[in-house]
């Protein structure tokens, strides 16, 4: 999650890069799609990757995936996290994700294990969190 | 313990630290460094609290600003075993961000992960879950397997959905973990549960694309999957799965390839949708209706606005090109428009496309239409545009080339593009050519000569490399320049001084073979004429008046008899000693047929040279970079010495009175040293030089002397026929005429350009050398890109239709080849050792799946009954659809047939647990007489290996047989 300034808002690697790698990777990738604008299509590759990218607002939201990854059903997940984020967040917007970063975190874990895609309702995915907001 | 205590009340939280950082924008760094330390100091404290919200910080500032903090590891086991599940989940997140295969202090946390694993809270036991995903090094998945292996059948959906996910990362740290647990993964895919058969179905597609085969016995349930399930993320790993198992297993493909079109056509989801088209291009291409509905689907994609689903239709496209190419014939006018779309990256996937449709027909055709689109590209496109062209054309030695003059003229063209950045690829390949194609040498010099002689091209850094090659050619091939005067001028003149050192030092050398050229000639030419004058009369005489078409008909004529023959069938004896007689023969004859008809060489032509090179090569005698300067030396001292004897030069009856001179003999000797063939050579020659024993020097000279002594004779097939190389020159007259308009062209640019530069002879720096470099190529912007898109549609359109080859109007040249390849050799791929490791422990579990699962048949009892009933459809309907899918399926792969024989009947009978396996003729094999004796057997069986699961023995790898 990057903002257009090209600023990372939230990284979730599953597989371990260092930190120097991590950078130089999220800012080649950055400044490919920072480049692009609203008409062009949300593909990009990417050494032997591929980003699926989506933009709201200042937002921009890229996922890699490999090559035989079904790009449609990555932007509807994007879709469906941003939703997720607006229900819990109400109108979500860049601070939100800033001042709560963990609880990001937390819904993209509910969502995604292991690089796997396992939950899909939006209820199921705030449930824990709803939680824990009580008990706090 | 007072500075704790102090920390812990004016502790910054994490949002104050994110406040602090937006208000201090500026001096942000300092900021960072300040919070840094605050957070080492915080850390250390004994208050839980304070320890995590610095642990928070620091991950915070880690993952947003780079942070180091794998120097924290420590505190954050430490956190990670705090009761509190705030702090918990505080320490996981820093793990799993932090944490990998070398942090030493993981192998701390294995006690704390089982314990959070085994925990009554289903968050803590979630937290740890995927923390374990994301950090499990060998060790840890080890350990914690038979945690994992609980949760898989996890009461609580919410657990197993992610213990399913878990497992990947299990199975690629320890691959024995499949031994254990892959049944229990595999139970998962009839799980009621939406989500956590989601999760299965994703764990094994991603098992499945790394290797398809080690899955293909649980086919069947894959595709009650694909026939049952109603959920869209379910059914696009589903496909996805059998796009990797179809083309495994023909016959599963034909079970498979209705109800994927079927969704193609209903299901309301593009990705859906999109999925089963691209598993239809990929791996069942063999379907023709299939084939067809996905290129109606990928037309859809094609013409709709939404430019994502454009580019998708584009790749599904280019998959689909080399097996249908009737599908881009359909779609070629979108095609070509994308071409010119505002989106890079659809103009990319256009310009792959149309690089596949290539072929020896068209490749003219469409490589003119894309220089033209290149020409009028941005920069970036252009080179990609000519990338491909190049990469294209030059795929495996120039296969699709018929036409090399039309290619050679094509390089040349490419290179003169304003934008053109491939200077290396096209000088790599102008040199390759000269090298493996000699009927292309003519064409060569002339492109060679047209570069070089454009004083304006010297201005643009990119094409340096290309001039290098033209001069490098230029040289090599001089015999066939028309004009070498003109020739040595171009690489002589004074805006050379542009070019880097190592590509003027190809100049000079080049200047250097020319020269050795022309005084070959003046020296040698007309002594032959005046000493056998009988057999070259006739090409004498009929070169006069080159433009004649009979001089071409007797010069092909000729070509055809005395030179094919030979090249065919080389031999030593062939090539004999009246072949070297007639190679100086026509050596000589080329200047008079060429060119020199008229001029010549004459004596005063020939000071003139000397002239111009002693001046131009005079200061480059003193170049401080050696190879400049050695080479102009050597020029410059045979030019002295020439000189000196040049006046003891007299005609003689024609003849030249040589004796007593040095310098004839000099260049007699050069010129067969530089008229001796260059071949390709392979990346891997080197290798297969044997290293002698003992190597000692003089006898290694004395093998050179051989070897010398040999040089006029062809000695090795794949050099031979370099020799009769001069011959190809009677075919030289015909040229003449068809080149003149464009010489005179560039000939009038040289003269206007020495005119401008009035000491055009000297060497002067005063030349203004920056200014012009000229657009070699007018842009012409306001032209229609779509005037273009027609031509090339209706070029494609013909060429693609033609259904056969059209006549051409001379055969293909030869191209030289390398026996073994030309490509350094690859090194084999090594496997990975895991992964083998990990098919071979999956493989172990399916082979034992049957006898493991009788035990079990309480526990899988619905789905065992479920089966029967199959089974009991299957036995009524023998034919019916149900019973193909059955055998499709069959998970026989468990028996190998060792076994098989002995026991084959056990399991058939017993139905409930193998009902897909279904050889007819066993089943007709009076199975009913072993029933009573094989059902006992079988139990007995079953219960020896209920009592050691795991330690099912390794058997032989079968490969499934489902139909036999």
């Amino acid at each position: 999650m990057v903002n257009k300034q090209g600023q990372t808002r939230l990284a979730q690697y599953y597989e371990y890069l260092n930190l120097e790698e991590r950078r130089a990777l999220e800012g080649e990738i950055v400044r490919k799609c920072l480049a692009r604008n609203e008409q062009q299509c949300s593909f990009v590759e990417h050494r032997t990757y591929k980003i699926v990218y989506r933009r709201y607002a200042s937002l921009f939201f890229l996922v890699g995936v490999d090559n035989g990854e079904n790009e449609l059903a990555i932007l509807e997940f994007i879709h469906l996290l941003v939703e997720t984020m607006d229900r819990h967040f109400g109108n979500v917007c860049e601070l939100d994700i800033m001042f709560h970063l963990e609880k990001a975190h937390f819904m993209l874990e509910e969502m995604v294990m292991n690089g796997c895609i396992v939950e899909t309702s939006k209820a199921n995915i705030l449930a824990p969190i709803q939680l824990m907001d009580k008990a706090s | 313990m007072g500075s704790s205590i102090m920390d812990s009340l004016f502790q910054r939280s994490l949002e104050d630290l994110i406040k602090g950082i937006r208000l201090n924008l500026l001096t942000e760094p300092t900021f960072i460094s300040k919070s840094t330390d605050d957070i080492r100091r915080e850390i250390k404290s004994t208050d839980l609290h304070t320890k995590s919200v610095a642990l928070q910080k620091l991950t915070y500032l880690s993952a947003l600003y780079g942070l180091d903090m794998s120097w924290a590891a420590f505190h954050v086991v430490e956190l990670m075993s705090s009761s509190a599940f705030a702090h918990k989940k505080i320490a996981y997140l820093a793990a799993a961000h932090s944490f990998h295969a070398a942090t030493d202090v993981s192998l701390l946390t294995t006690h704390q992960f089982r314990k959070d694993l085994n925990s009554a809270n289903p968050f803590e036991v979630s937290l740890a879950l995927h923390c374990f995903s994301i950090i499990a090094t060998p060790h840890l998945a080890r350990e914690l397997t038979p945690e994992i292996f609980t949760l898989l059948s996890s009461s609580k959906p919410s657990i197993g959905k992610k213990a399913v996910a878990v497992i990947l990362r299990v199975f690629s740290q320890y691959p024995d973990a499949a031994r254990v647990c892959f049944k229990r993964l595999v139970e998962n895919l009839e799980s009621s549960d939406p989500h956590t058969l989601s999760a299965a179905m994703g764990v094994f597609c991603e098992l499945a694309v790394k290797d398809p085969k080690s899955y293909l016995p649980l086919a069947p349930e894959f595709y009650r999957i694909l026939v049952d399930s109603r959920n869209n993320w379910v059914l696009i790993k589903a496909v996805k799965i059998f796009g990797k198992l179809a083309p495994l297993e023909p016959r599963l493909a034909m079970r498979v390839v209705e109800p994927i079109c079927e969704y193609m056509r209903k299901t309301g989801a593009k990705s859906l949708m999109f999925e089963c088209v691209r598993t239809v291009v990929t791996s069942l291409a063999e379907y023709e209706s299939a084939v067809k509905l996905a290129v109606v689907k990928i037309r859809e994609l094609l013409v709709d606005d939404d430019s994502n689903l454009k580019y998708l239709g584009l790749q599904a496209l280019t998959v689909v090109a080399p097996k249908h190419l009737w599908a881009v014939l359909e779609n070629k006018e979108v095609v070509i428009k994308s071409l010119s779309d505002a989106d890079p990256n659809i103009k990319l996937e256009s310009l792959r496309i149309l690089m596949v449709m290539v072929s020896e027909r068209n490749v003219a055709e469409i490589s003119r239409v894309l220089v033209n689109y290149a020409i009028k590209s941005d920069p970036e496109f252009c080179n990609e545009i000519l990338g491909s062209i190049l990469s294209a054309c030059s795929r495996n030695v120039y296969e699709i080339i018929e036409d090399f003059d039309w290619y050679v003229s094509l390089l040349g063209e490419m290179s003169r593009i304003p934008h053109c950045q491939k200077g290396e690829e096209i000088e790599h390949q102008l040199i390759d050519i000269g090298m493996r194609v000699k009927d292309a040498r003519l064409q060569l010099v002339r492109v060679g000569r047209d570069l070089l002689i454009d004083p304006a091209l010297l201005g643009n850094p990119f094409l340096h490399r290309i001039l290098s090659a033209a001069a490098w050619v230029s040289g090599e091939y001089v015999e066939f320049s028309k004009n070498p005067f003109e020739l040595m001028e171009a690489l002589l003149q004074p805006r050379i001084s542009l070019l880097p050192p190592s590509i003027r030092a190809v100049y000079v050398q080049s200047a250097f073979k020319v020269l050795i050229f022309c005084l070959h000639s003046y020296l040698f030419y007309r002594e032959t004429i005046a000493c056998s004058p009988s057999s070259p009369d006739n090409f004498v005489s009929e070169s006069k008046c080159p433009g004649s078409d009979s001089a071409i008909v007797a010069a092909d004529c000729q070509q055809d008899e005395v030179f094919n023959p030979r090249a065919s069938n080389q031999s030593f004896e062939d090539a004999s000693t009246e072949d070297v007689e007639d190679i100086t023969v026509t050596h000589a004859q080329i200047p008079n047929s060429a060119s020199l008809g008229k001029d010549g060489f004459t004596h005063e032509s020939i000071g003139n040279l000397l002239n111009l090179i002693e001046v131009a090569l005079g200061p480059l005698s003193g170049s401080r970079e050696v190879e400049i300067q050695e080479r102009a030396r050597n020029v410059l001292g045979l030019i002295e010495l020439i000189k000196q004897e040049l006046p003891g030069l007299v005609k003689k009856e024609g003849n030249f009175e040589r004796e007593g001179l040095k310098f004839p003999k000099i260049i007699e000797l050069m010129h067969d040293a530089f008229s001796k063939e260059l071949g390709p050579v392979a990346a891997n020659a080197q290798e297969r030089v044997p290293i002698p024993d003992g190597l000692i020097l003089r006898e290694n000279l004395g093998d050179l002397e051989m070897i010398c002594g040999n040089d006029q004779l062809p000695t090795s097939s794949s050099f031979s026929f370099g020799i009769p190389h001069s011959k190809e020159k009677v075919g030289l007259p015909q040229s003449k005429g068809e080149s003149s308009e464009a010489s005179t062209e560039s000939t009038s640019l040289l003269a206007e350009h020495r005119k401008l530069h009035g000491l055009y002879y000297l060497p002067s720096e005063k030349n203004d050398v920056s200014n012009d470099y000229p657009p070699a190529n007018d842009p012409k912007l306001q032209d229609n890109l779509n005037d273009d898109a027609k031509d090339l549609v209706k070029l494609t359109e013909q060429s693609l239709l033609q259904k056969k080859k059209p006549n051409h109007a001379k055969p293909r040249p030869v191209v030289v080849k390398l026996d073994e390849g030309d490509e350094a050799p690859i090194a084999a791929k090594k496997l990975e050792l895991k992964e083998d490791l990990l098919s071979g422990a999956v493989r172990d579990v399916l082979l034992g799946n049957e006898a493991v699962s009788t035990s079990q048949s309480n526990l899988t009892d619905k789905s065992s009954s479920k089966r029967r009933g199959k089974e009991k459809l299957n036995t009524d309907h023998p034919s019916g659809p149900k019973e193909v899918l059955g055998d499709v399926g069959n998970p026989n792969m468990g028996n190998p047939s060792s076994r098989r024989s002995k026991h084959h009947g056990h399991g058939k009978e017993r139905r409930h647990r193998s009902p897909r396996k279904k050889e007819k003729e066993r089943e007709e094999n009076g199975q009913k007489d072993k029933q009573k004796s094989s059902h006992r057997h079988n139990r007995h069986k079953s219960r020896q290996r209920a009592e050691g699961p795991n330690n099912v023995v390794t058997q032989t790898p079968l490969i499934p047989d489902f139909l036999l």
